[in-house]
């Protein structure tokens, strides 16, 4: 049959009480006992544990931790016992299992303040490590042979050419609510064959380059992020390095080398399937036909507007490799690390290629590219 | 004898009795087979593990001693065998299952696998949490901090975070873990690999106290050999996919297997040896008198 721990207090006249413990005082029966045990007011002076059934070292704990309160006697207790009691012996006043955590109205301005810090040290960082790469790309110029060709071959088949379908297809849906949101509009001034100014300007000159880079950065930058960071703790850059292998030549520049040749490609590559979504929408619903929709491209979109997103798109690739690999080499510690760092990756490298992008409007606007 | 309501609900929250195991063998392996794809690891493979021993557990790298070891603990499916842990077959069980038998043994993995997000103390009260979640958080923190002095740590790495640890250390917070739940049965996976003689000599002995106080069995994988000389009852040596033998150190010189002769007899296993001779010896003999001879 199973009882649970149970307990006593017996008084013994002036001699102060004496506590029976009696059944199996286990880590598994300990919980239902252990709370009362720990509110007993009265004066111990003996800890009987004759009746004790099966005990183990959290059973010891509880009763030398009551005899130290007390400053009770233990008796009764079985050879196992003894040793148990002896192995755990006191505790001093112990350190915080977890470490403190400081109250709400000192925490809020305190993160803050990090947050705002961050800011600044990060952006320090970025330009500190944009800075190294350039030092190591120097390196590289000068004894070619350091150069990783096959590092670089593979990460541009992640970068672009695997990333093809998606990009693909998230482009030609984009192309047709483009042109059927935009024939909507237009129809109600009767212009609706101006739909082809507005899909073939606003994705070669926009759309098609900033949604190919937020669709790498959650790809591939956030690919970098993890990867780098997963390298980081299990101590393989640091093994790199006393090889005298240089982790930024051998895994930050194909990287950012992929990222900045591939993003031109895949930008171009989203304009073309965004203008053909557009072109099928023609045909459907505006009566234009297919090929007439493209023809009209060639002539209503100035080639300008193909350069300003060719402009961009390197620039876009490089904030996004840069990011990610920055991010992942600034793991530390622990796995949580790794999530926290790739989020972050992909964040900065969504907001600066936004912000940069509006910068590159007013630029390319003003210089007449309108 | 039916089952009270108190069993049953023990039961569901994958419990095992209360009562320690009192039979003679708590593992017992037979004829067991492992394969990954083609690669046979495990071959016919039987062993029996005595109650209350240190079992060293030796064999060369790649043998499959690791696999052994998650094999008895259920997180590898054997292709075919039986392992049986406290009288209970496991053979059929699936890595997460419910077995009745996780709170009654501790595993201290190579790699150590302490949880690097929480602190030593915070690790050490995962399976005490998951375990029995009536135990109120005073106790928690207390058997967190005991267990930690318990295998040999400082007081205050119970706030510390694994990556803040030496090799040494981690070892010691692993086997702190371990140990979380009073268990009967002691899983250790070679666990002074990586660390400096002096800190391997003390793991070693820390090994042997905890396991004659707390009562355990303990199943110990090891390349050490001067580990095996001075804390092992018995060896299992494991070659050509099955163990070969068992015994202690001079049963085990007796078999003429070429792999265990050139293990024991080899330089390395000479010195281990010879330095647990010149111990005993120094134990047995009187102290001379300070500036004799
Ligand atoms: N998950 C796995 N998949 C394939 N092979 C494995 C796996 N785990 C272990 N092995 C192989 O099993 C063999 C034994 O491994 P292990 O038990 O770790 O060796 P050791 O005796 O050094 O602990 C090795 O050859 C290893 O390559
Ligand atoms: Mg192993």
């Amino acid at each position: 049959m199973h009882e649970g721990a149970l307990y006593e207090v017996e008084d013994r006249g002036g001699e102060g009480a004496r506590l029976v413990l009696s059944g199996p005082y286990l880590v598994s029966t300990i919980g239902a006992v252990d709370q009362d045990l720990r509110g007993i007011e009265r004066e111990l002076a003996v800890i009987d544990l004759s009746g004790v059934s099966e005990i183990d070292t959290v059973g010891a704990w509880i009763a030398s931790s009551l005899a130290a309160r007390h400053g009770a006697q233990i008796t009764g207790a079985s050879e196992r016992a003894q040793r148990l009691l002896k192995a755990v012996g006191q505790l001093g006043e112990g350190a915080e299992i977890r470490p403190e955590r400081v109250p709400v109205y000192l925490r809020f301005p305190s993160e803050v303040g990090a947050i705002v810090r961050e800011l600044g040290s990060g952006f320090v960082g970025i330009v500190g490590f944009l800075g190294q790469i350039l030092v190591a790309a120097l390196g590289i110029v000068r004894h070619p042979s350091r150069f990783r060709g096959r590092a670089l071959v593979r990460q541009m088949e992640l970068v672009g050419v695997s990333s093809l379908p998606i990009i693909g297809l998230m482009s030609f849906l984009i192309g047709i609510v483009i042109a059927q949101q935009g024939a909507v509009q237009l129809a109600q001034f009767g212009a609706e064959t101006l739909t082809i100014n507005l899909v073939g300007r606003i994705t070669l000159r926009e759309l098609g380059v900033l949604m190919t880079a937020i669709m790498v950065a959650g790809r591939s930058g956030s690919a970098f992020a993890a990867q780098l960071g997963t390298m980081k703790l299990t101590e393989e850059v640091d093994a790199m390095r006393t090889i005298g292998i240089s982790p930024i030549e051998a895994l930050v520049i194909p990287r950012i080398l992929a990222a900045v040749v591939m993003m031109p490609l895949l930008g171009f590559f989203a304009s073309c399937i965004a203008i053909v979504g557009g072109a099928v929408i023609g045909d459907l619903m505006l009566g234009i036909p297919f090929f007439t929709f493209l023809s009209r491209i060639q002539e209503v979109v100035p080639l300008y507007d193909l350069y300003v997103g060719l402009a961009k798109a390197p620039v876009f690739g490089l904030i996004v490799a840069l990011t990610g690999c920055y991010q992942g080499l600034q793991v530390q510690g622990n796995s949580e690390q790794v999530g926290l760092k790739t989020t972050k990756a992909v964040v900065q490298a969504i907001f600066m290629v936004i912000v940069l992008d509006a910068f590159f409007a007013v630029f390319f606007t003003e210089i007449g590219w309108g | 004898m039916g089952m009270s309501e108190d069993e049953s609900e023990r039961e569901a929250r994958g419990l095992g009795r209360y009562e320690r195991f009192r039979g003679d063998h708590p593992i017992v392996v037979e004829g067991l087979v492992n394969r990954f794809g083609e690669q046979t690891i495990h071959e016919d493979l039987s062993l029996t593990v005595n109650r209350g021993e240190i079992l060293g557990v030796v064999g060369g790298s790649g043998t499959g001693k690791s696999v052994l070891m998650r094999s008895i603990i259920g997180l590898q499916t054997p292709d075919a065998g039986d392992i049986e842990v406290f009288g209970r077959s496991i053979t059929d069980a699936e890595p997460d299952e419910n077995l009745g038998l996780r709170n009654r043994w501790g595993v201290l993995f190579q790699g150590g696998a302490l949880f690097s997000t929480l602190t030593v103390g915070e690790n050490v009260e995962v399976p005490l949490k998951q375990f029995y979640p009536e135990i109120e958080p005073d106790l928690l923190h207390e058997i967190a901090r005991y267990k930690v002095v318990l295998s040999g740590l400082p007081e205050d790495a119970v706030s510390k975070y694994p990556s803040e640890l030496s090799g040494g250390m981690r070892k010691r917070a692993g086997l702190a873990r371990a140990l979380a739940l009073d268990p009967e049965l002691l899983f250790l996976d070679e666990p002074t690999a990586g660390l400096d003689p002096i800190g391997a000599a003390k793991f070693d002995r820390l090994t042997r106290e905890l396991q004659q106080t707390l009562g355990l069995t303990v199943f110990l994988i090891t390349h050490d050999l001067d580990t095996l000389y001075e804390i092992c009852d018995r060896v299992a040596v494991l070659a050509d996919r099955r163990v070969i033998a068992v015994g202690t150190i001079p049963e085990l010189l007796e078999t003429d297997h070429p792999w265990i002769d050139e293990y024991f007899n080899g330089p390395r296993g000479r010195a281990a040896r010879d330095s647990k001779q010149r111990q005993s010896d120094a134990e047995t003999m009187d102290n001379p008198p300070p500036g004799g001879a």
